[in-house]
């Protein structure tokens, strides 16, 4: 029996997700005593593959035909790995891919699906999974009722940690023909060398009270010295100062940095649900009441036009220093 | 075309989340409830614009009890022909989803479209397993859809960026951000969706493959700290040193 993580790649890199997938899905093994074993497509280098083998994994199974992300595709993929290794648990991440493709792996096998789980399951009555719920206002304990379990995890709720080991990579291709959607283009959302937002580690985020696009520069430049991400609020998405896939929160982007500054934002309830998860917040706002700041760990009352410029100064020298 | 619209209640996005029943049961003691976000500006409006180019239907589909019935209104004040409501709790997704399906199946629709996720629940499910059980495509977190004849072409979010594809109908869609603007109904709207035909069906037996059993609320931040704006160095000292972040 095994405990199966789909691993999913970008550029024929493994995503950050992935890896905490792979991760979950060991250490839920190591408590039903089976082994964790990846499935994955695509481009990723058969060492990248072997060094699955240090989160966990022992065996990695690769369609390296597959190549896009079509979700009825990679449903039958994961299928296929479930009957062939007699898998119980399936774990993906929570992210666009594993949004596209656990509710139709759990629909196809009727196997019931917990998605944005932020924690191991309890095994000890049942099998229960808590679950992020409420936008991150609350958590919901998800009883799973079927034989087969599916888990999507929230991308940095569980981490990932590296030991040893290598896994073997087996080449594993089931027939997966859909043909009903037809790819025509991708387009990639961030630059060459920029961080994805939904990988980034850190974040940094701007709001109206930036006052125009043209005063982003300076949050460029903050972002470029933490090695962090941008983000922004709603408003300056919808005023176009700033790419629609920036936009956190509610009806946006939700993420679970290490690290989210924001500056200029006024912390309202549907921006928060996008940030809420989040292990470190800062807020820089000119107005000591902002409601940001109830939610925030550090604070800075003041001027963004001259704390911001500071702060891209003590970063450079941090920087330079470590 | 002819189009079903996915359409669930949600509490309002400012609401303060609280549990009752020893943190068992969610709290809707004076809560208002609105048409999910994502179904109402994204899935709802770009069916009515499909409708208004190019003729056709929009019919809402809800899953649930009387309480729906409000929230079924506003989406019919927005503008659907008419109101489909299945007669059970929702007590699932794979349950809710399975009600979709079957009812879609035996009025055979062009298109099934939903929201990208609940607000509350935040399952990103129901879409994709409606499309499972159907057999159909499934296009999810689609940002973009346009028509020639029955091939839709549709842009729609991934790992990394956007994709555009090429689907002919019947297929599932889910909804985000994108796709239409949101639409404040008017005092015709308000009146003519008193008089559109609510249907109520009894659902078809199906599984619940999960179950919450409790809730619980995030513990509570400790205290801001905060540092003078004079010194923001300062700020990047905590986060190396304290917060052990940088
Ligand atoms: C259903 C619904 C969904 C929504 N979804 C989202 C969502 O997903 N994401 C989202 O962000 N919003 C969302 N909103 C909008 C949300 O309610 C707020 O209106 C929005 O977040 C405000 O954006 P802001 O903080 O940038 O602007 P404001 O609220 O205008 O705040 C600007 C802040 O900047 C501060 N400021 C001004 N000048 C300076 C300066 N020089 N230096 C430092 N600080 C300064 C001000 O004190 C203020 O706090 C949604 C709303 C609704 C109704
Ligand atoms: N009870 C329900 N009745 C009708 N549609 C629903 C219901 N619950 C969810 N949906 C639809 O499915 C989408 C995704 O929901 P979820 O999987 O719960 O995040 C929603 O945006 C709705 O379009």
């Amino acid at each position: 029996m095994a405990v199966l993580a789909f691993v999913d790649t970008l550029e024929g890199s493994i995503t950050k997700s992935s890896y905490e997938a792979v991760h979950y899905a060991a250490k839920v093994a190591e408590k039903t005593g089976e082994s964790a074993v990846a499935v994955t497509y695509g481009d990723a280098s058969n060492d990248d593959l072997k060094a699955l083998g240090k989160f966990g994994a022992s065996k990695v199974l690769v369609h390296k035909e597959q190549k896009d992300m079509n979700p009825r595709a990679l449903t039958t993929l994961m299928q296929e790995a479930v009957a062939a290794e007699g898998a119980d648990v399936v774990v993906f991440a929570q992210d666009f891919t594993g949004k596209a493709v656990a509710p139709l792996l759990s629909a196809r096998l009727k196997a019931g699906l917990v998605s944005g789980a932020v924690d191991y399951p309890d095994t000890d009555n049942g099998f229960v999974v808590k679950k992020s719920a409420f936008s991150g206002k609350a958590f919901a304990m998800y009883s799973i009722k079927t034989e087969k379990k599916i888990i999507s995890i929230l991308p940095n709720s569980v981490g990932k940690e590296a030991g040893e080991g290598e896994a073997e990579v087996v080449e594993f291709t089931p027939a997966l023909g859909d043909t009903r959607i037809k790819v025509l283009e991708v387009e990639k959302e961030s630059g060459d060398g920029e961080i994805p937002l939904t990988e980034a580690d850190l974040v940094v985020s701007a709001g109206r009270g930036l006052k125009g696009p043209e005063n982003w520069q300076m949050v460029l430049d903050l972002a470029k010295e933490l090695g962090a991400a941008t983000a922004c609020s709603r408003p300056v998405a919808d005023m176009e100062w700033r790419p629609h896939h920036e936009h956190v929160g509610q009806t946006g982007v939700a993420i679970r940095p290490n690290l989210y500054i924001a500056i200029g934002i006024s912390g309202a309830i549907q921006h928060l649900a996008g940030v809420n998860g989040s292990k470190v917040i800062v807020v820089i706002n000119t107005d000591e009441e902002a409601p940001f700041f109830k939610a925030a760990d550090y604070g800075i009352v003041g001027d963004a036009f001259e704390v911001v410029p500071k702060l891209v100064e003590a970063a450079k020298a941090h920087k330079a220093a470590n | 075309m002819k189009i079903l619209v996915a359409i669930s209640k949600v509490p309002d996005t400012t609401t303060k989340i609280k549990f009752t029943a020893e943190n068992k049961e969610f709290d809707n003691s004076g809560v208002q409830f609105i048409v999910n976000p994502y179904d109402e500006w994204y899935a709802l409006v770009r069916a009515l614009e499909i409708k208004e180019a190019g003729g056709g239907t929009v019919t809402t589909i809800t899953v649930g009890k009387e309480d729906n019935d409000p929230v079924i209104r506003k989406a019919l004040a927005v503008g659907a022909d008419d109101a489909v409501r299945v007669n059970a709790e929702p007590t699932d997704a794979y349950f809710v989803a399975a009600q979709i399906a079957d009812y879609a199946k035996k009025n055979d629709y062009d298109m099934v479209l939903t929201g990208k996720e609940t607000i509350d629940y935040n399952g990103s499910q129901v879409g994709g397993m409606v499309a499972e059980i159907m057999d159909l495509p499934y296009i999810s977190n689609a940002s973009k859809m346009d028509f020639e004849g029955n091939k839709a072409t549709i842009i729609r979010d991934i790992q990394g960026g956007k994709e555009k594809l090429e689907v002919e109908t019947p297929f599932v869609l889910s909804a985000a951000k994108g796709m239409a603007e949101q639409r404040i109904p008017n005092m015709r709207g308000i009146m003519a969706a008193k008089r559109k035909k609510l249907t109520v069906v009894e659902p078809e037996s199906a599984d619940a493959l999960t179950e919450v059993v409790s809730y619980a609320l995030p513990p509570e931040k400790g205290q801001v700290k905060m540092i003078d704006a004079d010194n923001p160095e300062e700020l990047i000292n905590l986060l190396h040193n304290e917060a052990k972040i940088i």
